[in-house]
């Protein structure tokens, strides 16, 4: 078993049970730190992948921001009672029932014959930061020796260079929306009544 | 690295979907189901990153894709939560069984 194999088999363990957590735990701050286990766990995996820049954007954006942000919000509304809100059993057997559907499949999914082996034998880096930065700009080369699962052997499909200039732009401008709006609505209202 | 496949990338991300739904099942808490989300949306990135790494027609588009999708979560996570803080201002509640309206 080499270092890669032993390596990913604990990050995924780690992960696999933390997102367990997440979903056992009834105290929801318990099920927020569950969750922090979580995407730092799926950052190393990231890493594991050799996807250093998104690996680091995982922990930036989501472990130091998303949970920051839920933590206050937990903070904000874990009053007593609410800490600690059950379902039902039922409830608990028909989520169970459904999420392990949803995995048996996806997993047949995963190990059956469909799935796209690795077509690569070479092992080089996956692009960086540098890369990656001009793909959003344009200046992307397309490796011409790349195959695109699913076309025929003898079929030659020719890629174009794609520019992500205009997704890019259409998120920052989505951010600023969502940033007055959450800033409207979450602003501290004079109440009617009081 | 590439001894190990692409399976267990796949089961892996499958688990962590098959987490988030049960989430979303089962919380009754509104923030619960809120992490529920975030757990199916890391699933997806996982599998972006994967297929980047072992097919190389796409290994720029797998990253490009799974740093917009960080991106958007955490501007769903901004609303999601400025949604529930303004619920909680006016129902005093965060159980998703009693909020079947969200005018207070």
């Amino acid at each position: 078993m080499s270092l890669a194999v032993a390596l990913f088999a604990v990050v995924a363990l780690a992960t696999a049970a933390s997102a367990l957590g997440v979903v056992l735990s009834t105290n929801i701050v318990r099920a927020a730190v569950w969750l922090l286990f979580t995407l730092i766990g799926v950052a190393l995996t990231y890493l594991l992948l050799g996807a250093e820049f998104v690996g680091a954007a995982q922990l930036i954006v989501y472990v130091g921001g998303t949970l920051v942000l839920v933590v206050f919000g937990v903070m904000l509304t874990a009053q007593g009672p609410l800490r600690a809100l059950a379902a039902k059993p039922a409830e608990w057997v028909v989520g169970g029932l459904l999420a392990a559907a949803l995995f048996g499949l996806l997993a047949t999914l995963a190990l059956g014959p469909h799935t796209p082996p690795a077509t690569q034998p070479g092992d080089e880096p996956l692009p960086g930061a540098g890369p990656l930065g001009l793909a959003f700009l344009g200046f992307t080369d397309v490796q011409p020796d790349a195959r695109i699962t699913g076309v025929p052997d003898g079929v030659v499909a020719k890629r174009t260079p794609v520019a992500y200039l205009l997704p890019f732009e259409v998120v920052s401008v989505h951010l600023l929306v969502v940033l007055i709006g959450a800033a409207y609505l979450a602003r501290a209202k004079r109440r009617a009544k009081a | 690295m590439i001894e190990l496949g692409l399976p267990p990338f796949l089961l892996l991300s499958a688990f962590l979907f098959a987490c988030g739904v049960a989430c979303l099942a089962v919380k009754r808490n509104a923030i619960g189901v809120f992490m529920g989300v975030e757990l199916i949306l890391n699933a997806a990135n996982l599998n972006f990153v994967a297929f980047a790494r072992y097919n190389p027609a796409f290994r720029v588009e797998g990253q490009v894709f799974a740093l917009l999708v960080i991106v958007l979560a955490a501007a769903e996570a901004a609303v999601a939560l400025a949604i529930i803080l303004n619920f909680y201002n006016n129902h005093a509640t965060v159980d998703v069984d009693k909020a079947d309206e969200l005018r207070g």
